[in-house]
């Protein structure tokens, strides 16, 4: 009996040797053995995996160079200490989960981030907690890569001395989904980047934008809460971008925008909510985009479009309640307002088809009215002002005279 | 004390005989129901009461004050034989017909806010809503008996003054304001606007909802004066502040001149 349970041992031993070998694991841990990250990266080979338990390690610019696996064990905490970057990702399919990476350097130079990632594929980064650092998660001539239920946050209040929580620079497709990003310049930043799928964040609180495209097309976006930020979203410079089902809401300020438009053409912005923003659609040179079925609600203007845009289509959306719904520069119009429901309509349906029987016009003379004074502000929602717009509206003279929405809405679409 | 209640009582017995209140009470009832079943949701809804609340409570609050000193000549003459306190008298007359009035407004449009489920999706908002028009039935009920006891002998007078009154607070008055606004242009004028604002209880009131519906509108103006005045607390408190104001000042003076005269 004896015999066979060493025998057992022994076989057991002989056959699992080898395979630990092919899939080696080395653990890190504040009680050692091995207590540095950047000593058990050294030692690891290619496909190994790290598994760092529960502590505190002070370390900086640890350099990922093979294809690794670093694995958190009950949240083990890196801190940088205020120097340099944390982790430096230079390898293809590195995974990185179950970190708090805290403290990163800090300069007007170089780009500290808590995660470096260069010249690399399919890189994994998931369920880590990034606190206080300049740059978060920072993407730089990467292809694909999945950056996945992060949270990443800092606390300093002035735009040029923040940086970006998740940073993406010249990557192919990469999947950035259900993270939280907060207090950081802009919240997820794209420049250069192709066919990125940004799904389920919640990007709060930042100094700038909680989302800011640069010459990015292709992308989506979506199902995002983009909650009080400095300036809300920008989309600049990028073609066919897909913006759908987001939140947009509590932007305020003088250049705080639910989402801006700048030069974007051929994209498309359906089924998003913009609540209490003081702009919630800024659009300067876009053309052929559609907006289509959003829900627009109690915010300073819906609307802003510039006399540079053109061929833009607004159909089926919910105007409710805005202070003012649209707001141009331009005597002319070259887009196109159809089917909405504007809440401030009042006109008629006889033949009850659900569609007024007047054409609306979004364009008040109050809007007209404080953009040459802008202290009149203060007569919002008089009677009197309430009695000049009627008559605007009956006989325009000073709004632009094409812009209306021909089929205005009786109900609310839903 | 017990005098003041026996008072407001007798008052609010009298006034529900009249069913004049509850015609009131229903005109609320069925304004704001139909207003939530044909207009949609929460904030529509809320913001047309709020426009109905700000144009015709001042006109029913003051014709209704000025009406009641007319009516009740006799009894108030009958009543100041006897010896009773004039102030004690005053503030009996005031709150038995103002608060039912007040009280009319508040149930007549909350019942249905209740029953649409508005009342807990957009609580502040209501709560707002309902007590600007309380607080402008009782302002506008006290300016009523201040002309009815100016013009005493004067009905008409004091009804055409009444009209009069309103139709500069609730219309001409913003009117003026505009047109100062453009004719000064030149000047930094946010300090004005504000001030005339605060001289004018509609205006006032219209400040407190602007506050909470538009105030995405607002914090898009850049102008210190007006970034400090409505980002901050600085707008609420002041404008609630001259309301409370506007509420005191004609009780107060009401209360002087029926004090003094010699009916």
């Amino acid at each position: 009996m004896r015999n066979l349970i060493i025998h057992t041992v022994l076989l057991a031993i002989i056959f699992l040797v080898p395979l630990s070998v092919m899939y080696a694991q080395v653990v890190v841990s504040p009680e050692g053995p091995l207590t540095s990250i950047s000593e058990a990266v050294k030692i690891a080979e290619p496909g190994d995996t790290i598994e760092v338990h529960s502590g505190i390690y002070l370390e900086s610019d640890i350099l990922i160079d093979k294809k690794l696996t670093l694995t958190g064990i009950d949240n083990p905490v890196i801190d940088g200490n205020g120097e340099g970057f944390i982790l430096i990702i230079r390898a293809d399919s590195v995974t990185v989960s179950g970190f708090r990476l805290q403290k990163t350097g800090r300069s007007y130079i170089r780009d500290y981030a808590a995660i470096l990632i260069e010249r690399s594929a399919g890189v994994v980064i998931e369920d880590n907690l990034i606190d206080d650092v300049f740059f978060g998660i920072y993407l730089a001539e990467t292809e694909g890569g999945l950056i996945r239920n992060n949270t990443v946050r800092s606390y300093d209040r002035r735009e040029a001395s923040s940086g970006n929580g998740i940073h993406l620079w010249n990557v192919k497709n990469p999947i950035i989904t259900a993270n939280t990003v907060s207090g950081m310049r802009d919240g997820i930043y794209l420049e250069f980047v192709e066919n990125a799928r940004i799904s389920n964040n919640i990007s709060s609180e930042n100094n700038r934008y909680g989302l800011h495209y640069m010459f990015s097309d292709g992308g989506r976006y979506d199902n995002n809460t983009f909650r009080k930020n400095g300036a809300g979203v920008a989309v600049m410079y990028s073609d066919n971008v897909d913006m759908t089902n987001n939140l947009f809401e509590n932007n305020w300020g003088g250049s705080a925008y639910g989402l801006l438009l700048k030069d974007i053409r051929n994209s498309r912005i359906e089924y998003n909510r913009f609540y209490r923003n003081t702009v919630a659609i800024y659009s300067e040179g876009t053309t052929n985009v559609e907006i289509w079925r959003n829900h627009i609600e109690l915010n300073g203007w819906a609307v802003n479009i510039k006399s540079n845009s053109s061929r833009n289509r607004f159909t089926e959306n919910n105007f409710i309640e805005n202070s003012f719904d649209v707001r141009t520069d331009s005597p002319r119009n070259n887009n196109f307002f159809d089917g909405n429901y504007w809440s401030a309509y009042e006109g008629y349906d006889l033949n009850r088809d659900g569609t007024g029987d007047v054409p609306y016009r979004p364009v008040s003379l109050f809007s007209i009215i404080i953009e040459r004074q802008p202290e009149s502000i203060i007569l919002m929602r008089s009677m009197f002002i309430r009695l000049l717009d009627q008559a605007e509206r009956i006989l325009p003279v000073l709004t632009p005279k094409t812009l209306f929405d021909e089929n205005p809405k009786m109900q609310r679409i839903q | 004390m017990k005098l003041l209640t026996h008072i407001i009582k007798t008052e609010w017995k009298s006034l529900l005989r009249g069913k004049w209140v509850i015609g009131y009470t229903l005109i609320f009832l069925l304004l704001t129901d139909s207003l939530l079943r044909f207009g949609g949701g929460g904030p529509e809804t809320l913001l047309s009461l709020s426009n109905v609340m700000l144009l015709f409570i001042p006109l029913v609050g003051m014709i209704y004050g000025i009406l009641y000193i007319y009516q009740s000549r006799e009894f108030v003459e009958l009543l100041l034989t006897q010896p009773i306190d004039r102030k004690v008298l005053y503030w009996g007359l005031f709150l038995g017909i103002s608060t039912p009035l007040m009280a009319a407004f508040i149930i007549g449009s909350l019942l249905p806010l209740a029953w649409h489920g508005i009342l807990v999706l957009d609580s502040s908002s209501s709560a707002l809503v309902l007590g600007l028009g309380g607080m402008l039935t009782l302002i506008f009920v006290s300016l009523g008996f201040v002309f009815g006891l100016m013009f005493y002998d004067d009905r008409i007078k004091g009804f055409g003054f009444t009209i009069v009154i309103w139709l500069f607070l609730a219309i001409l008055y913003d009117g003026i304001v505009l047109l100062l606004v453009f004719v000064f242009g030149d000047y930094p004028l946010e300090q004005f606007v504000i001030a005339a604002s605060a001289l004018n209880p509609i205006d006032l009131a219209r400040i407190l909802v602007m506050l909470e519906f538009d105030i995405s509108a607002l914090m898009g103006y850049t102008g210190a004066v007006f970034n400090r005045f409505f980002g901050q607390s600085t707008g609420l408190i002041t404008a609630s502040g001259m309301l409370v104001l506007w509420l005191i000042t004609p009780t107060w003076l009401g209360l002087r001149i029926f004090k003094k005269k010699d009916f």
